[in-house]
């Protein structure tokens, strides 16, 4: 099979086992939010919380106790890096530099799994599973919590109530994540992925060297990671080490997983909302974008049209020889279009244009299908805001499944929108403005200037991955990224949960011959050309200045 | 709890909330997958170790170098890759060169002011020249100089300056769009000129991709095929082995593409290099 049909099998496939899954997993998670039983581990949890999980909160509640949760966690995993060395499994490393600590501390709470640091030299074992991979687990809880009551306030009507912070959270990481992550974790060790705890063992290699081979529990933080679309990797090379990625079919195994709940989710929505077809359209959006996005990847990285591609005859540096580069661009593309940031090859080094892609998933907000929960309340942000922009060309009130979108709703969408743009704008201008910080660049030009602004793309839209140049573990870059990281996770968060209180609030408005229909193709379509012209009016002249103008000219 | 204010009561459940998944989540979660792990992928879960006369000599995942004391390949050995993991397949440094696709302008060395800085043309090329030599073919590859060095090019009104070979190495070309080109002189600045790299008249280099460039981890355990095959004649030579007998043992410890269409099929050099010094 030649190397481009592989890679097309590749695609199809994962298509495929995606479309047959996401029907019964989007109706699990359904039962999950709607249930209104609790089981015995839950209740034991809520009994050890001292909440009341009957007891609904309105939006401001729910918010608060959002932000509570993530707060103290980020002062838990800070104190966890800091005080490392004093507890157990700490492989003999010191306590985590603070500005690192500070920083890694929001990374893994906002979702985003920026990495500052290199795993095996800086993180001990408890750390990385009783810290990090916590934060795995209940970021991506907290996010699916936020798309779930944003749905909820579609859902339901005149009332203030949107569910009870602590249940979401609590199911979604019980009875989503974690049986999940643990049945794919066993399936990576099958695989070759270790899980040990045991301290690097020095071996005298065949010429005689010698060789530090590492242990760690990794595959059950790789599930995890993957599944809960986070991407912060056990080792500084992340998925492309072969202690995280064994085998060619456990990196397809590890796309399935970032995939697998982002792309469930519209169904969940559907069957929340009461009509499964507006689910469909949503899916559709996602799909649409995704898949051409994965076909350019792959499409400019086996062209491989830069100066050292052709030199080498194929964009081979910074990728593993049992992924190859089809299956490299694959992974890139799905990690970018999620909130993962998972690479198992060095995004710096590829092409212009494949690097170019990864930088524009990013920027088109990873509503595509997104981080898990966060996809879904981006994509569902973007919706509103195509049926206003299609309500003022016609001359009509916008509505979207029986609510009217009047100017509260849509001035939330709006500054929703704003926020990434604006963190990422500013802080590459920043960065851009001062020599000493220019000085981080690894590559000089225009690939340097894509390295700053990749990484300000990445904190603030919660992705994480890099292009791995840029020397970030500085005190100037922790502190700016992690602000990028937080405002760029819970600004949001708290428009979407206001504008689900709002909407919560408004009687149904009957659909009526005026009403646009929100479940068929043109109403894709409109979505789908809403995301790409934002995109493109926000960041094209960023987008110029660096993969751009190294690819183009 | 009830008659606390709600901020602090909101708090508390954090407090909670955090400390009880903790344990859920952080401790018996990944503990369980460890001991479920251990007891049915023993050998996976403690990294796939190889041994060698009952010695554990690697791991079958974790590339290594084949190389002396001094950095000189062993003959008798296949080479992995180049890797950019320390000072070359050490897993306590693990990472990819990081370097962009037009990093071509070496930084050239000026003698206690300035060290130098190969670009990954450069580097690309001098790798595939060493490697030609080494097993004797021709290393020339598209945009190399035949001295092993990015063959590029920054052009001015009234010049062209081959940047990166240094005086008094005579450039690859005399001439280009009918400027005489110089070579390049340590320590001067040519940013201001226009960069031209210069493909050449090579088409198909022999030695292939995986060979001159780096991995994404540093750490990569695999070669192509085409690049075992180009290194077959010379272990067979070194080892006083038939060829077939060398190319079995490819065949041997060649994986991939899984279900013939996931990845690419990669062959395992420690696995190899062990199977010829055990057979």
């Amino acid at each position: 099979m030649s190397t481009t049909v592989a890679g097309i099998v590749f695609i199809v496939s994962l298509i495929v086992v995606l479309a047959l899954v996401h029907r019964p997993l989007g109706d699990y998670m359904y039962r999950v939010y709607t249930g209104t039983r609790h089981n015995r581990v839950e209740r034991g949890v809520y009994r050890l919380l001292g909440v009341r999980p009957e007891v609904e909160q309105t939006w401001g509640v729910y918010a608060r106790s959002l932000l509570a949760f993530s707060v103290v966690s980020v002062i838990v995993l800070y104190a966890l890096q800091r005080l490392q060395d004093k507890l157990f499994l700490s492989l003999g490393l010191g306590p985590v530099t603070d500005h690192v600590a500070w920083n890694t501390a929001i990374s893994f709470v906002t979702n985003t799994n920026w990495q500052a640091y290199a795993g095996e030299s800086t993180m001990g074992q408890l750390t990385q599973m009783a810290g990090l991979a916590v934060q795995n687990f209940v970021s991506a809880s907290v996010g699916m919590a936020v798309a779930i009551a944003l749905v909820r306030g579609f859902a339901r009507n005149r009332t203030d109530l949107l569910g009870n912070f602590w249940v979401d959270l609590v199911r979604g990481c019980v009875r989503v994540l974690l049986p999940i992550a643990f049945a794919g974790a066993l399936v990576l060790v099958a695989g070759g992925v270790i899980q040990n705890l045991a301290e690097p063992q020095t071996v005298t290699t065949l010429t005689g060297g010698t060789q530090a081979i590492t242990g760690g529990p990794v595959a059950s933080q790789e599930a995890i990671k993957e599944l809960g679309t986070n991407g912060g990797g056990f080792y500084n090379v992340n998925s492309a080490h072969p202690f995280e990625n064994a085998t060619s079919w456990t990196n397809w195994f590890e796309i399935f997983l970032i995939l697998l709940i982002p792309f469930a989710l519209p169904r969940t929505f559907g069957r929340m909302v009461g009509q499964v077809r507006q689910g469909h359209a949503i899916l559709a959006v996602m799909a649409t974008i995704a898949l051409a996005s994965v076909v350019l990847t792959n499409v400019f990285e086996l062209a491989g049209n830069a100066t050292v591609p052709q030199a080498v005859g194929a964009a081979m540096e910074g990728k593993e020889v049992r992924f190859g580069v089809s299956n490299s661009a694959t992974f890139a593309a799905a990690t970018t279009l999620t909130s993962t940031g998972a690479v198992d090859s060095s995004h710096d080094s590829f092409t212009p244009l494949g690097g170019m892609m990864t930088l524009t998933n990013m920027m088109l907000g990873e509503v595509a299908p997104g981080g898990v929960g966060a996809g879904l309340y981006g994509m569902l942000i973007l919706a509103v805001v195509t049926v206003f922009v299609a309500g003022l060309m016609v001359g009509r009130t916008p509505e979207y499944l029986g609510k009217k979108i009047g100017a509260r709703e849509i001035k939330l969408a709006s500054l929703y929108f704003l926020v990434t743009p604006a963190l990422v704008l500013t802080g590459t201008a920043l960065a851009m403005g001062s020599a000493e910080l220019r000085a981080s660049m690894l590559n000089s030009g225009p690939h340097g200037f894509s390295e700053v602004l990749y990484a300000f793309t990445s904190a603030s839209n919660n992705n994480g991955s890099a292009f791995g140049g840029l020397t970030v573990n500085t005190p100037w870059y922790d502190v700016a990224l992690g602000l990028c990281m937080a405002f760029g996770r819970f600004l949001p968060i708290i428009l979407v949960l206001a504008l689900a209180g709002s909407l919560a609030r408004q009687a149904p408005v009957p659909a009526s011959a005026g009403t646009l229909p929100t479940h068929r193709p043109q109403f894709v379509g409109m979505v789908v050309g809403v995301t790409i012209v934002l995109v493109a009016l926000t960041f094209l002249p960023a987008l110029a200045l660096g993969p751009l103008a190294e690819g183009l000219v | 709890m009830e008659r606390l204010p709600s901020w602090l009561r909101l708090h508390l459940a954090a407090i909670r909330a955090v400390a009880v998944l903790t344990v859920l989540l952080g401790l018996i979660y990944p503990l369980v997958t460890t001991g479920v792990a251990q007891a049915l992928f023993n050998d996976n879960a403690n990294g796939s170790i190889v041994q060698a006369r009952g010695k554990d000599v690697g791991s079958a995942l974790i590339g290594q170098s084949f190389t002396d004391a001094d950095g000189n390949p062993v003959r008798k050995y296949f080479q992995s890759r180049p890797s950019a993991a320390g000072d070359g397949y050490d897993p306590l440094a693990t990472s990819a060169s990081n370097l962009g696709p037009e990093d071509v302008l070496d930084v050239l060395p000026v003698p206690g002011v300035e060290e130098g800085r190969q670009s990954l043309l450069t580097q690309v090329c001098a790798r595939s020249k060493a490697i030609g030599e080494l097993e004797g073919v021709s290393g020339a590859r598209p945009y190399c100089t035949p001295s092993g060095v990015g063959a590029v090019l920054k052009v001015f009104p009234d010049r062209a300056v081959s940047v990166n070979q240094a005086c008094p190495e005579a450039p690859f070309v005399t001439t280009y769009d009918g400027l005489k080109v110089e070579c390049g002189k340590p320590g001067e600045d040519y940013a201001a000129g226009r960069t031209v790299p210069v493909r050449g008249d090579t088409r198909t280099p022999v030695v292939p991709p995986d060979a001159v460039t780096a991995s994404g981890s540093g750490l990569d355990p695999h070669i192509s095929a085409a690049y075992a095959e180009l290194q077959a004649a010379r272990v067979a030579a070194a080892r006083g082995r038939s060829l077939d007998e060398v190319r079995r043992l490819i065949e041997a410890n060649t994986t991939g593409p899984a279900l013939g269409f996931m990845g690419r099929p990669a062959v395992n050099v420690l696995r190899l290099n062990l199977a010829l010094d055990r057979s």
